[in-house]
C-alpha cells in the first residue's frame, strides 16, 4: 500500500465516490426506466402551476395591503433575527470590534421593532 | 409459449426455485403503492375516510398515503355526487395527475347520478368524462366495498402488460393523457359526454337526460 502512504486521503475519496454512487445510481436507474418505458405526455393542464382543479385567474404578482406591516416586523424580530443570532453567538469570541458593533446595531433596530410591536399590543394572546 | 413458461415457473417453484419477470415485479411494486388523491365530494367521502382509519386500515394495501396534490397521486376516488358545477374541476384534477392513473367511481352518485339522477344539476356518472377503472354500487358503499374495489384495482394493475398492443394507456404514446374538460354552458355541461370515453350499455332502460 505505497499509494496509501503517499495519499492519506485516498480512502476518503473512495468512500465519497461510493456514497455519491449509492445516491445517484437509483436515481439514474429510475430516470432510465422512465425514459425507456413511459412516454412523456405533457399537456396544458398537467403543466399548469395551480393544481387544485380550478383555473387560476389573474396575476399572482399583486400588491399586499400595507396593514400587514406588523406581521412583517414580528417575522423579522422572531424569525430572521434568530437566523443571524446563532452564528453571531458561535463566532462571538473571535469577532472584531467593527463586526460586533454592526451586529449590535442590527439587534438595536430589531429591538426597536419589538418595542413597537409591544406598544401596538400585538403580543397579547389571551 | 406463455402457458409453457407459466407451467415451468410452477414446476420450478415446487422445487424451491423462485423465478419472476420484470413485468411481474414492476406491477407488484405498482399495485402495492397506489397513492390516492385527498379528494371527497359527498357522504361517500366519509366512508372513504373511515376506510383509511385504523378500523378498516387501507394501509394494509399500501394505499394509506393520501396525497393532497394531483401531481403525486395515482388514484382518484370519485366519492360522492358530482354536480355539474364540480365536474370540470374533477376532470381537470384527473388531467393533472401523472400517468399511470386510475379512477374508482364510488357509490351510486358517482357511477350514475344515483338518487339525484333526475336533478337538474347532477352529472349522471363521472364515466361520461373520464375512464373509470372500478365502479362500486351502494349508497354509500361500506368501507369493505371500497376495499374490495381497491383489491379489484390491484388485480387489474397486476394483469397489465408492459408491451404489446394491449398495453395500458400510460405506455402508449398515441393515447391521450388529458381529457377534454367540459364547460358549464347555458343548458348544463357542454359537451354532455365525451364519446371517446363514455360507452352507454346497449338497451339501457334508463332514458338519458342531460
Amino acid at each position: 500500500m505505497m499509494g496509501h502512504a503517499e495519499h492519506p486521503w485516498l480512502t476518503i475519496v473512495g468512500l465519497l465516490v461510493g456514497a455519491v454512487a449509492f445516491g445517484f445510481t437509483p436515481l439514474a436507474l429510475a430516470w432510465l426506466w422512465a425514459r425507456v418505458f413511459s412516454p412523456n405526455k405533457p399537456g396544458a393542464e398537467k403543466n399548469a402551476t395551480y393544481e387544485c382543479g380550478l383555473e387560476s385567474k389573474g396575476d399572482s404578482w399583486t400588491g399586499f395591503g400595507a396593514s400587514y406591516y406588523i406581521y412583517a416586523i414580528v417575522f423579522l424580530v422572531f424569525d430572521v433575527e434568530a437566523v443571524f443570532l446563532l452564528p453571531f453567538a458561535v463566532a462571538f469570541t473571535g469577532l472584531s470590534l467593527g463586526a460586533c458593533l454592526a451586529m449590535l446595531v442590527f439587534l438595536l433596530l430589531l429591538v426597536e421593532g419589538l418595542v413597537w410591536a409591544y406598544g401596538k399590543n400585538v403580543l397579547t394572546w389571551a | 409459449m406463455a402457458d409453457e413458461l407459466k407451467e415451468l415457473k410452477i414446476e420450478l417453484s415446487k422445487n424451491g426455485i423462485f423465478t419472476t419477470t420484470l413485468e411481474e415485479l414492476y406491477n407488484w411494486g405498482r399495485k402495492n403503492s397506489v397513492w390516492p388523491l385527498t379528494f371527497g365530494l359527498a357522504c361517500c367521502a366519509i366512508e372513504m375516510i373511515a376506510t383509511t382509519m385504523a378500523r378498516y386500515d387501507l394501509a394494509r394495501f399500501g394505499a394509506e398515503v393520501f396525497r393532497p396534490s394531483p401531481r403525486q397521486a395515482d388514484l382518484i376516488i370519485v366519492s360522492g355526487t358530482v354536480t355539474k358545477k364540480m365536474a370540470p374541476q374533477v376532470v381537470r384534477l384527473y388531467n393533472q395527475m401523472p400517468e399511470p392513473k386510475y379512477v374508482i367511481a364510488m357509490g351510486a352518485c358517482a357511477i350514475s347520478g344515483g338518487p339525484f339522477r333526475d336533478g337538474y344539476n347532477v352529472l349522471k356518472g363521472i364515466d361520461r368524462y373520464i375512464p373509470v377503472d372500478v365502479h362500486i354500487p351502494g349508497c354509500p358503499p361500506r368501507p369493505e366495498a371500497l376495499i374490495h374495489a381497491f383489491m379489484t384495482l390491484q388485480k387489474k394493475i397486476d394483469e397489465q402488460a408492459l408491451a404489446g398492443s394491449a398495453r395500458p394507456r400510460h405506455l402508449n404514446k398515441d393515447l391521450p393523457s388529458e381529457f377534454p374538460v367540459p364547460a358549464f354552458g347555458e343548458h348544463g355541461l357542454e359537451p354532455p359526454q365525451n364519446n371517446e370515453v363514455f360507452h352507454e350499455a346497449a338497451g339501457n332502460p334508463l332514458k338519458v337526460i342531460q
